[in-house]
């Protein structure tokens, strides 16, 4: 035995001695993790969160969350003599005089950003694969958590230094809570202390920003990596790869190893973009002040949907009995949001609801063979996008001499129309592809090699695809639909007839496919 | 029905091909190399952290492509950190994946459901549990529990009574009163006529006394935009063609819609825009809304004279500035 070896070994006994995690820590260390670049996307999420920790406790040593006015005197020349709040102040004072505090500040930001871009992508990856299933549905719920908190966190982060981009959209964000129904201006006045803007919401958001948020987020994020822990992660068809099985490499040393090397790769690419890329330059804006907007005015992305749909609404307000509702902010502000993050977290309920299939399910689907729920996310994605477009239309109108008019009506007529349009040409797109898998089963993989029979006919050569292949494109299930009766045995019209036949028609629908080839059909092509 | 019919065979997981650094030991010191060369480029990024940090002038700029002029200090602290921390993880992933065992492994899954027996011991358990506490019996207990739980939550809501004080009146007032002088915003300066031009656009305040300080939150509902235009160019009615003076009309800066300043004036058009959603404000019309999620006009300020030839209010504004609430009779 070396040295070396003792040393573990002593360290090991001691450790286990006092907690017994012997047992835990063998079983762990083994746990097997399958690889796959879409099972990253989490990850980078992840990492994000553990760069955001560090930047910000950083960027707090010299913030000063306060309204209180100063007159500034720094080193950044135009803004010398002006008047301006503590914590704008302080941002600049962060940006040009604390060497690295630019960096760290654009490294916050930029880690902000790819957070939330990973959030969604990782969103998209586990609802398009069907990651969401029994028995993940609880951790499917967690994630949209996290995302709408993360809307939150970003949105509260970016309005921090008081500049005048960020002061605006705190301006937009206290007419949405002012014009809620009955309750709106006192909700507002309690948030900001009094008027708007006051001097209490900078030093409140802050303690919710740094504390009470990543805290939840914190909590979140353990329970989230506790039930991956727990569950064992879902897996990609393939050869070998069943429901009962997980196939992968092993957490030590392998994955530790591949898993912590890339949270220093997600680091050292956000401090590149953060050197090379200035995002929210926030002295170029001047600081904040009601009677003034700088043209051009944008959220960041994750917000910029909503204020996408805030642009377009059209301009209803109800006037009645001396009072007002304000349609116009109440539905693209709240009631769309609110539908669209209430239907997301429940869709894993509803579509096993539609389905009628209540099994566990760890291999992943592929998207084109679940094309219902392929077409739903389509749908879902080009309604936000278009949101998202018309988030900036005044900066794409700008680029491309189109009016805001013109980009207006676009978002307004498209929101509607192209949606469906998505939804339809997606599920097309998927039974084409189911089609194509199924030739490519049958008939094999086209060489484009063309041989010339003696009939003087040109045919390609078709090369069979390997077991592997063969049983990667077909081990999937395909639906059954529903068959819920209208009638019970004797005749008689059973309770919910119109629930159970909307049932069984969206279930038809979820179930349509293109057969996919079995062992027989093989068979039978090879007598041809 | 698909699962009756016979589906093509699971060839099972593929066999092992094993790579260059596993059979030959050169590949395998070659590998090796790679890896700390690739940490050794981590180190070097460190030295420019840190050199950067230490020697560089903040106020050094140089010129690279695409980037244009950038403050050197900013770029290379930035870069080496960068080079740092990624070359740490190029390394260690490409140490697992060239010298760390590649052979997939496979673990057997376990149903997340308990055992039945756990489940009925569970439930064995928490029937047993509520027997002893007898919550069933003891209707006084339950319901008395139930009353204070429901009343506890009032406490913490009634300290959050104290963040802001009520509405009030507060929503619906501006300092404008009757011959309030306007003034420049900057610059604090009373404006006659004469000093707009017409087409001139202005952003005026109501004037404090000297020495007195404007809040914020006043700004926020004061803010009012002077145009001058020909007088034959209004289409108003005459009660709202007697708050203009001289062809000078003042509006609300602060948008109806969602509070934003209307910040953008098109003088050939002559419409008022919103940079935040683009409510468009037609100032010919008394603001009327021409485009955008607006519901209601600018509110129009009255304007005149007082007697040394300044323009003043000639009364406060006759509705709220700013965007919808509640209690907001809009009529």
């Amino acid at each position: 035995m070396t040295a070396r070896e003792r040393v573990a070994g002593t360290v090991a006994n001691y450790v286990d001695e006092r907690t017994g995690a012997a047992k835990w820590m063998k079983k762990n260390l083994n746990k097997v993790f399958p690889d796959h670049w879409s099972f990253l996307l989490g990850e980078i999420a992840l990492y994000s969160f553990i760069i955001l920790l560090l930047s910000g406790t950083f960027l707090t040593f010299w913030f000063d969350p306060s309204q209180r006015e100063v007159v500034y005197e720094g080193s950044y020349e135009p803004l010398n003599g002006i008047e301006m709040s503590a914590a704008y102040a302080s941002t600049l004072h962060i940006s040009f005089e604390v060497r690295g505090g630019l960096l760290m500040r654009q490294i916050h930001h930029w880690a902000a950003l790819l957070f939330m871009v990973a959030i969604v992508v990782h969103l998209l990856r586990v609802y398009f694969t069907g990651a969401f299933r029994k028995p993940r549905e609880f951790n499917w719920i967690i994630g949209v958590g996290l995302l709408t908190l993360g809307i939150v966190e970003g949105f509260l982060g970016y309005s921090l230094p008081d500049d005048l981009l960020s002061g605006t959209g705190v301006r937009i964000a206290q007419a949405i809570i002012q014009a809620l129904p009955v309750v709106g201006s006192y909700l507002s006045f309690f948030a900001f202390g009094g008027e708007f803007p006051g001097e209490a919401f900078i030093p409140r958001i802050y303690t919710v920003h740094v504390l009470l948020l990543p805290g939840i987020f914190l909590a979140l994020i353990t329970v989230h990596l506790m039930l991956v822990w727990y569950q064992k992660h879902t897996q990609y068809p393939g050869p070998g790869r069943t429901e009962k099985n997980v196939v992968g490499y092993p957490l030590f040393p392998v994955y530790m190893a591949k898993a912590g090397g890339f949270f220093f790769i997600v680091f050292g690419v956000t401090a590149f973009l953060s050197a090379v890329a200035s995002i929210n330059p926030v002295w170029l804006y001047g600081p904040y002040t009601p009677g003034q907007v700088s043209a051009g005015s944008q959220p960041d992305w994750y917000m910029g949907w909503l204020d996408g749909l805030v642009r377009m609404a059209p301009p209803i307000e109800t006037h009645a009995f001396g009072h007002t509702i304000s349609w116009n902010i109440l539905i693209p502000g709240l009631i769309i949001p609110g539908i669209m993050f209430t239907g997301l977290a429940l869709y894993p309920f509803i579509e096993s609801w539609i389905s009628g299939d209540k099994r566990e399910h760890h291999i992943l689907d592929r998207p084109r063979n679940v094309p219902n729920r392929t077409a739903l996310g389509a749908m879902a994605l080009t309604f936000t996008i278009v949101a998202l477009l018309n988030g900036g239309n005044d900066i794409i109108a700008t680029t491309f001499n189109l009016t805001i008019n013109q980009m207006m009506w676009f978002s307004r007529i498209g929101i509607l129309v192209l949606p469906p349009i998505a939804f339809v040409v997606t599920k097309r797109l998927c039974l084409s592809l189911q089609r194509a898998d199924r030739d490519l089963v049958l008939h094999g993989r086209e060489t484009g090699t063309l041989m010339r029979m003696p009939s003087g006919e040109f045919v390609e050569i078709h090369e069979p695809i390997s077991a592997e292949k063969a049983w990667t494109l077909t081990q999937h299930e395909q639906p059954v639909p529903l068959e819920l009766e209208d009638t019970d045995a004797r005749g008689v019209r059973r309770p919910g007839a119109i629930k159970n036949k909307l049932r069984n028609r969206m279930s038809r629908a979820h179930a349509v496919a293109v057969p996919k080839v079995n062992a027989q059909d093989l068979k039978e092509i090879e007598h041809h | 029905m698909s699962s009756e019919l016979e589906i093509i065979k699971d060839p099972g997981v593929p066999a092992h091909i094993h790579r260059q650094a596993d059979l030959d030991p050169k590949a395998e010191q070659k590998a090796e190399r790679q890896v700390a060369i690739l940490f050794a480029l981590s180190s070097l990024g460190t030295l420019l952290f840190i050199y950067s940090y230490t020697f560089l002038s903040e106020d050094l700029f140089i010129f690279f492509p695409i980037l244009g002029t950038t403050n050197a200090k900013q770029l290379f602290l930035g870069l080496g950190l960068a080079f740092a921390l990624f070359f740490i993880g190029a390394g260690a992933i490409h140490w697992a994946k060239t010298l760390m065992p590649d052979e997939e492994v496979i673990a057997m899954r376990h149903e997340m459901r308990s055992e039945d027996e756990d489940r009925r011991e569970l439930i064995k358990t928490a029937k047993q549990g509520a027997a002893a506490a007898a919550l069933g019996r003891r209707s006084l207990i339950k319901r008395s529990l139930g009353l204070s739980l429901g009343l506890v939550g009032l406490s913490p809501l009634l300290l959050l009574r104290d963040l802001g004080p009520l509405p009030g009146k507060k929503l619906e007032t501006t300092s404008w009163k009757t011959g309030t002088r306007l003034v420049t915003d900057p610059g604090d300066r009373p404006i006659k006529p004469s000093d707009l031009e017409v087409g001139a656009v202005a952003q005026v305040l109501p004037a404090i006394k000297e020495g007195g300080h404007r809040a914020l939150s006043d700004i926020g509902k004061d803010a009012v935009l002077l145009i001058r235009l020909r007088q034959e160019e209004f289409q108003l009615d005459p009660e709202r063609l007697a708050m203009t003076y001289q062809g000078i009309i003042a509006f609300s800066k602060i948008c109806s819609h969602m509070g934003c300043a209307v910040a953008l004036y098109e003088q050939t058009t002559k419409h008022l825009l919103c940079p935040c959603h683009q409510s468009t404000f037609d100032v010919t019309r008394a603001a009327k809304v021409i485009f955008g999620p607006s519901a209601r006009p600018l509110p129009q300020l009255a304007i005149t004279v007082d007697d040394e030839g300044y323009l003043v209010a000639q009364s406060p504004f006759n509705e709220p500035v700013g965007p919808s609430y509640w209690e907001r009779n809009s009529q």
